[in-house]
């Protein structure tokens, strides 16, 4: 009685009306003493349950021996016959079956419950014990299991059909005999029990696919009560179909099938069937017809939920089929005024998708009122339409960069702040006439941002952009403003993009140098360290020092300068610290230029990150794939002599993808050498391959300096060996084509064990395709943030130009990725950005050959009249041989 | 002073008394739950766990608790001693080769601190089997000869055909009052 009371207290003194507010652990299991009581207070005990259970639910963690204890004192309840309690018991079992041990203890109570006349306790007793039932218990309850399923029960029968769901992830074999009690409960009349049953058989049948394709065609013959059922028979034939397609069957009847579930009398079903068929990969404007009309329909639903999905589902397909959609139009344009804002805000952001450039004014006035009032999530969706209508009508650019910086200027939290920025400055760089719109605007913002990350970005790019501009005075305002204001981040990041603007706009360098010598007094280290840097290179006025010391930044990989500035202080070393010596980072491949309708998110995000590293932002430096390839390569003493790596190339496939035996090839360029990798992998699980070596035939001038077989080579465990090869003395040479064959001795062997049958093994090989060499293979990607200085530095002395006519390519956006995939070069200046409706174009190319010789190549394209692309290719290099190799390779 | 005794002795019959059934797996224990709770043989299965009834006898309540016997199951059982009242100690008079265990088992349960106030009755179960040892023999066997300070007896069942267990129950229910 006096425990009543003060709970009640209790009650009534916690803030917030929750009864459990200040419920602490220690205290409860305390109190969970009551249980072993005699006679059980069943309203005590299912209080202090419940107090256990929110416990658990809140993410206390219970230790075994306490558990435990609560556990067995638990079992004790089950001499009560007070209906609440015991549900509740069975929660508690649920919860502290994977914390407390022995659980099993209340096997036999639970199996008699199951078994047992009271109804309230069969389903949830069924439950319990699958949580405490393990592999070796579970024979024992089989029976009961099996009789569950085809209980008479509904509720009973659900509950073992979705237990046995859980059971099959860890005893697959004893659920899968129980697959005629599931074809049974197929056929009951309750709808919940027929899905369930559904999903049991799937489950055991799922691997075997022929059993799903017998259970589909069954089941597409006859129709099934239960609409969920009707859902999930439709996922399945989605997967078949699926897995049909790429083998190459037959799948008419089966999207006969999903067809004719849009005229099923459940609207569930329907909306299913019509999303099912817009996601399929197959789908095409025949089949996509019907789909898009339902869901049409379903646009001008009562029910708000129908409409929801509806627009949501044509919003993703308005990204894949924009055309398909256009036939709803109109009935989205009823939905912008939805009074459920999601509704509205998908509606409207589909419109933007497949409506043409004349609308786009008015939809944007639309958004506008009501923008403020949908959530962070829908704002970014609406963001995300923006910027693919952005690069789709570059036209638009002011209207909606006008409404961009509206919506920076209201309240949001970061990620929708950051994919704001994201966009605008995504235009900016898409679309030269919205660059000093979209910069003005990001001032704007930083005027007044809260998050360091994005001031830190935004000012980058100021830095980069903003000395290319008409007015670049005009940034600087901004700019210094930051000095001042903020934090030391953001202050840091600000002297640098002053600095760009002093190294780039010889009429702004006085005032930034004043500007700089102020910086010098700031409290924090960095920003003064960056300030006393840049003064004194600034300062000194050379054009060369300012392009390599402020305006390219580091281009060595940081993870690697790292190592090797600690193995330079650890050794001491008479001669200074040779930077050459670090391998250049090779420049991450992120601008995927977003075809126009996709959204890309990562793509502009990585952008300034690659040329921002030492002067920027202070980015983790995470170990690139040739920061592994340095690791791995550096442990073999044989190619120690062959000084740092420079270069790895992408994996190259040497086999079809299903063969006996898979092999690639990494090419590693040195300064003279190369080191082929070649990684293996053998598919036959009943072989063992033994001494795997490749027999490369080098070209003219290449040497075969050592091979470094691979021991063994087990069943799918993959295995590398090397081939180092030294390159010719003539640079001009050091193109060609290597043949290659896999050599190897073989073993039978056991597929299970994988030891091999006998000791004796036969000598066999296998044929591979040619590694080529080409000259990408000796370039390193490097990227220059002023072309323009960096070609006037390099000078005429070894500048070669041909022309070249290249008639198989139609247009000049092919002949740019061609040329860089063929060069290795890092394009420019977004110069890999062909204006839309433009007939010639400049491509500028910078890069690094083996031996640190600096190559620039600027390459003019024009479609010519009769068809083709001619391309005037100049080059210039540090070395006469190297300009001629990258000059020769085109053609 | 005869009416406060008859206070007392309502306040214990209003009480359930609490009863291990406890053997070696395979004993009969679970049968035996069940035909005194329903008064008929049911079809057990090995017992995990336990089964836990209330038996009506002679107007006396019973909440009965039949642990399982297995040998991986036993470890638990003195989870369930404390208030005990009384313990139902039931061998398998067939199973010569175990006695000695179920002797072992019984020993060092009875050595347990909770268990000192428990009245105790030993069924020597399945009498109506052939080759089934006798009361005495049972008796010897389990060394209840050196049993000190302690209420017992015991008793030759057939949980089966029904036979002993009334006695059984008799004999503990007169027990169990006396003993207050």
């Amino acid at each position: 009685m006096m425990g009543m009371k003060r709970d009640k207290k209790d009650e009534e003194d916690a803030s917030g009306g929750n009864p459990f507010h200040n419920v602490e652990k220690t205290a409860v299991l305390q109190e969970a003493r009551i249980f072993n009581e005699t006679p059980v207070k069943a309203r005590r005990c299912t209080h202090v349950l419940t107090k256990i259970l929110y416990l658990i639910n809140q993410g206390e963690v219970l230790g075994t021996t306490e558990a435990t204890e609560a556990f067995f004192a638990m079992t004790k309840l089950f001499q009560c016959k007070d209906v609440v309690l015991r549900r509740m018991v069975y929660l508690g079992i649920k919860e502290l079956a994977t914390i407390a041990a022995d659980v099993i203890i209340v096997t036999s109570s639970l199996t008699k419950d199951m078994t047992g006349k009271e109804d309230t306790y069969r389903a949830p007793a069924i439950r319990a014990l699958t949580a405490i039932t393990d592999n070796t218990s579970l024979q024992a309850i089989e029976r009961y299991m099996k009789q569950a399923i085809v209980d008479k029960s509904p509720a009973v029968s659900s509950a073992a059909l979705v237990s046995s769901l859980h059971l099959f992830k860890s005893a697959p074999d004893v659920v899968k005999r129980w697959v005629n009690e599931a074809q049974e409960a197929l056929n009951s009349d309750n709808v919940m029990v027929q899905y369930h049953g559904l999903g049991l058989l799937y489950q055991i049948r799922k691997t075997d696919r022929l059993g799903v394709t017998k259970l589909v065609a069954k089941l597409t013959k006859m129709p099934l009560k239960s609409p969920y059922a009707a859902c999930h028979l439709i996922r399945m034939v989605c997967k078949l179909i699926e897995e049909e397609e790429s083998a190459g069957g037959e799948v008419t009847s089966l999207m006969d099938y999903l067809e004719s579930c849009l005229r099923h009398k459940s609207e569930m079903v329907i909306y299913e069937a019509a999303h099912a068929i817009v996601n399929l990969r197959r789908t095409g404007p025949r089949e996509l017809a019907p789909a898009i009309s339902v869901l049409q329909l379903f646009c001008s639903s009562p029910k708000p939920a129908l409409r929801f999905a509806a627009v949501r589902t044509l919003s993703n397909v308005a990204m894949t089929h924009p055309a398909a959609v256009t036939a709803c139009n109109l009935d989205l344009e009823n939905l912008i005024t939805d009074s459920n804002r999601s509704i509205a805000t998908l509606a409207i952001t589909t419109l933007l998708k497949t409506g043409g450039e004349a609308s786009v004014d008015r939809l944007m006035k639309q958004i506008a009122s009501f923008v403020s009032e949908i959530s962070d999530e829908f704002k970014v969706v609406v963001v995300e339409a923006i910027r693919s209508l952005g690069l789709k009508y570059p036209r638009k650019h002011s209207t909606l960069m006008s409404f961009l910086s509206g919506m920076l200027r209201d309240e949001g939290g970061l990620e929708y702040k950051a994919s704001i920025a994201d966009t605008i400055i995504a235009i900016v760089e898409d679309n030269p006439d919205a660059k000093e719109a979209g910069l003005t605007h990001l001032c704007e913002f930083i005027e007044d941002c809260e998050h360091t990350s994005l001031a830190v970005r935004i000012l980058h790019l100021l830095g980069r952009e903003g000395p290319r501009t008409k007015q670049p005075s005009k940034y600087i305002r901004f700019i210094y403003n930051r000095v001042i204001l903020e934090n030391a981040a953001v202050r840091a990041a600000a002297v640098s993009a002053l600095s760009h603007f002093g190294a780039t706009c010889e009429d702004l360098l006085p005032n930034i140098l004043v500007l700089l010598q102020r910086s010098q007094m700031d409290t924090d280290d960095e920003v003064r360290d960056r300030a006393t840097y840049f003064y004194s290179v600034l300062s000194r006025k050379q054009a060369a020092l300012n392009s390599q010391y402020i305006l390219e930044g580091l281009q060595a990989s940081l993870v690697t300068l790292e190592k090797a500035l600690l193995n330079y202080v650890q050794q001491p070393n008479e001669a200074p610290f040779d930077l050459k010596s670090v391998p250049l980072a090779p420049v991450i491949e992120e601008r995927l230029v977003a075809p126009s309708g996709q959204i890309d998110g990562a793509g502009s995000r990585a952008a300034p990150a690659s040329v921002a590293a030492p002067t920027a932002t202070r980015l983790p430096a995470t170990a690139t794939r040739q920061d592994v390839y340095i690791e791995k390569l550096s442990a073999i003493p044989q190619f120690a002599s062959f000084g740092p790596l420079f270069k790895s190339s992408a994996p190259a496939e040497l086999t079809e993808s299903e063969t006996e035996y898979v092999v690639r090839c990494v090419k590693h360029t040195y300064a003279q050498h190369m080191v082929l990798q070649f990684d293996c992998t053998n598919t036959l699980s009943d072989q063992l391959l033994e001494n795997v070596n490749v027999a490369v035939e080098a070209p003219e001038g290449f040497d075969i300096l050592l091979s470094i077989p691979c021991q063994k080579l087990e069943y799918s465990v993959m295995g590398t060996c090397y081939v180092a090869l030294s390159l010719p003395e003539s640079v001009l040479s050091s193109t060609g084509t290597c043949s290659a064959t896999l050599k190897f001795t073989v073993k039978d062997c056991d597929p299970t064990t994988g030891l091999p049958d006998s000791d004796d093994g036969y000598e066999d090989d296998y044929v591979l395709e040619d590694v080529e060499i080409g000259v990408s293979d000796h370039i390193q990607r490097s990227a220059k943030a002023s072309f323009g200085t960096a070609w006037e530095e390099m000078g005429s002395m070894n500048e070669l130009q041909e022309t070249f006519s290249l008639p198989a390519i139609r247009t000049l956006d092919e002949a740019v990725r061609n040329i860089i995939s063929f060069l290795g070069l890092q394009p420019c200046e977004w110069s890999d950005k062909v204006p839309e409706g433009k007939s010639a174009h400049s491509l500028l190319l910078s890069g690094v050959f083996r031996g640190g010789y600096e190559v620039l190549v600027r390459s003019k394209l024009a479609l010519s009249p009769e068809g083709g692309v001619t391309m005037q290719l100049s080059v210039r290099s540090g070395d006469a041989e190297v300009s001629e190799l990258v000059a020769s390779a085109v053609g | 002073m005869g009416g406060l005794l008859s206070y007392f002795r309502s306040l214990i019959g209003s009480r359930e008394m609490r009863i291990l059934i406890l053997g070696l797996d395979g004993a009969g224990k679970t049968t035996i739950l069940y035909r005194l709770q329903v008064g008929e043989v049911v079809t057990t299965i090995p017992t995990i766990g336990f089964n836990v009834e209330q038996v009506t006898y002679k107007n006396l309540k019973f909440q009965v608790w039949d642990l399982g016997g297995q040998t991986s199951i036993r470890p638990y059982w003195r989870c369930y001693y404390s208030n005990t009242d009384a313990i139902i100690y039931v061998v398998d008079s067939v199973d010569k080769d175990r006695i000695g265990i179920s002797k072992q088992e019984l020993v060092s349960m009875l050595e347990e601190e909770e268990l000192k106030g428990a009245i105790l009755a030993v069924l020597a179960n399945k009498q109506d089997m052939e080759g089934a040892m006798s009361v005495a023999e049972v008796h010897q066997a389990l060394g209840l000869d050196l049993l000190r300070n302690r209420t017992f007896q015991i008793f030759k069942t057939s949980a089966i055909k029904g036979e002993g267990l009334d006695q059984a129950m008799d004999w503990l229910s007169n027990a169990l009052q006396s003993r207050k």
